[in-house]
């Protein structure tokens, strides 16, 4: 008990604990602009306290906007796990298709969401939808890879048993081919979702939308750079959160 | 004809380290409601024939018929018990079992469909366990269940390869007589591929003694004189069973001095890798 107490509490905080003491030096010695972590909870304060208060579009409280991010990493991750999954199951099945597509996946994977957005704007006209569409094409990757590794590392043990039984095409589908895959979709969605988050703060720093990420862009545009810090935190904790609970998703599916 | 013909079956894998001729011409032939072991050492190609005979690969010589039809590719008529046992983790007992009698009857009932679900499952005394995963079982419950889905499909061949050979002693034991038990009572056609000799008596009519690889034929049958319904228990000293025993031992024993000979009179006769070393059991 002790020991568990020591490594799962006592050494992340003096983990953090250093962290903070580099903060802090940094911000007093070779960056008097950084605000040190006192005047960052002193003028995030209000931000945090009241997570839901809104004066204006773009002065809102902390919960609020990362609600509006939340809700747009969301649309856009369902998105690419719709379009995702399929692609997916397909590359894993069908050799022809894989043979046409897999060089295109393989192209289009390292494009940068900073590429994707500004031709989401000219394809949509709106930023919102151009916003949602650079999510979900840049966080669809891994979906799609991680599922076509799925379906053809499944077993051959398992596909015999489907063989020996002469299965129809969809029942070999649904009681063999998508259930033997699935640890690997789910792993696959863990890191799409890890992504998405990763691409909000990108296409609202470009956009202007109302976000964390478009909050941090235009704090940093009026000079009050302890919202910058109190962004940056945030980001940090939702995405922490939310690979958290895929994982917990993820791992009930690998049970099976 | 017999009810399941196999002549000349010859099977061979090439790999980019060379060709590995596995099969080099079985012979073998059952009548219905009959059941037959082929014993042989590991690795002499035994789980090869199995696949061969379920169809989940493709000889390159000879043929198999089964109930005069040939064999071209896998199908429910022969059920096949995989050494591993190859249970969906995902599905239930019931479910894993009710999948295979879901595809052989599709012009069944639902209701009847459950029925006989249900019946093979009761037949290896798994019904209180019939809601678990896989997982949740022990190795031996593991292997009842693929011995009630193979027998659920009502082949006309069920094949078994080396069913038993995970399990420990006792649990092995069991089963066998289990395995015995349930034979009694439906006379299926039955090909056991095992290398235990005394399992092979046990449970078969006739045996065929494999010789080991590569290019592994079968040698004479050797009939088990033991009759019906057999027991376990003071079996070991029985005339017949003593016969069949000193057959089948001598004959895979002379088999493997022979292939050692072959070898050494051959001179430095190159070893295939991963074909299994022919006679290593004896150089132990």
């Amino acid at each position: 008990m002790k020991i568990r107490l020591t490594s799962q509490l006592i050494l992340p905080m003096l983990g953090a604990a250093c962290v903070l003491l580099a903060w802090t030096v940094v911000s007093a010695t070779i960056a008097p602009d950084l605000p040190s972590p006192a005047r960052t909870w002193q003028e995030s304060r209000r931000y945090i306290l009241e997570p839901f208060f809104k004066d204006g579009e773009m002065n809102q409280g902390i919960g609020r906007l990362a609600f509006y991010s939340l809700v747009r990493v969301g649309k856009g991750f369902v998105l690419a796990l719709a379009i995702g999954t399929p692609i997916g199951f397909l590359l894993g099945l069908s050799r022809p298709f894989h043979q046409s597509f897999d060089p295109i996946v393989q192209f289009m994977r390292p494009i940068s969401p900073l590429a994707w957005l500004p031709l989401g704007l000219v394809i949509f006209q709106k930023s919102e939808p151009a916003a949602i569409f650079t999510i979900a094409l840049c966080a669809m990757w891994p979906t799609v890879i991680n599922t076509a590794v799925g379906v053809r590392s499944i077993s051959q043990e398992y596909l015999n048993v489907g063989r020996v039984l002469k299965l129809s095409r969809s029942r070999m589908l649904t009681r063999i081919i998508v259930p033997a895959t699935l640890p690997y979709v789910f792993t696959g969605y863990r890191l799409s979702l890890g992504l998405a988050w990763l691409v909000i703060v990108a296409s609202e720093m470009l956009t202007g939308t109302p976000g964390v990420g478009g909050f941090l862009w235009q704090e940093y545009n009026s000079l009050v750079y302890a919202h910058i810090i109190l962004s940056v935190l945030t980001i940090g904790a939702i995405g922490f959160l939310l690979d958290r609970l895929m994982g917990l998703v993820e791992a009930r599916v690998r049970v099976n | 004809m017999a009810y399941v013909e196999v002549r000349g079956l010859r099977k061979a894998y090439v790999t980019p380290r060379g060709r590995t001729p596995v099969l080099g011409g079985i012979d073998l032939s059952l009548d219905e409601g009959e059941f037959v072991a082929v014993v042989g050492y590991s690795g002499s190609g035994k789980t090869t024939l199995v696949s061969l005979l379920g169809g989940l690969i493709a000889p390159d010589g000879g043929d198999i018929r089964l109930d005069g039809v040939p064999v071209t590719g896998p199908g429910p008529e022969r059920g096949i018990v995989f050494q591993h046992y190859s249970l969906l983790p995902w599905l239930s007992v019931r479910d894993n079992v009710a999948l295979a009698v879901d595809a052989v009857n599709p012009g069944l009932s639902a209701a009847e469909r459950r029925r006989i679900t249900d019946e093979f499952i009761a037949l290896v005394n798994l019904t209180p366990a019939a809601w678990k995963r896989p997982r949740e079982l022990s190795g031996g419950m593991r292997q009842r269940v693929a011995v009630a889905r193979g027998l659920a499909m009502r082949p006309k061949l069920l094949l078994m390869d080396e069913p038993f050979s995970a399990l420990d002693a006792l649990t092995r034991a069991t089963l066998q007589d289990e395995l015995l038990r349930i034979w009694g009572e439906r006379r299926s056609t039955v090909i056991l591929i095992t290398n235990d000799v005394d399992e092979a008596i046990l449970l078969a009519d006739r045996i065929y003694p494999m010789t080991p690889g590569p290019d592994a034929v079968l040698g004479p049958a050797i009939e088990v004189g033991l009759p019906r319904p057999r027991q376990r228990r003071h079996m070991s000293l029985e005339p017949a069973y003593q016969k069949a025993r000193r057959a089948l031992v001598d004959f895979l024993r002379s088999s493997v001095s022979e292939r050692e000979a072959a070898t050494t009179e051959g001179g430095p006769r190159q070893m295939r890798p991963g074909s299994g070393t022919p006679g290593s059991p004896m150089e132990v």
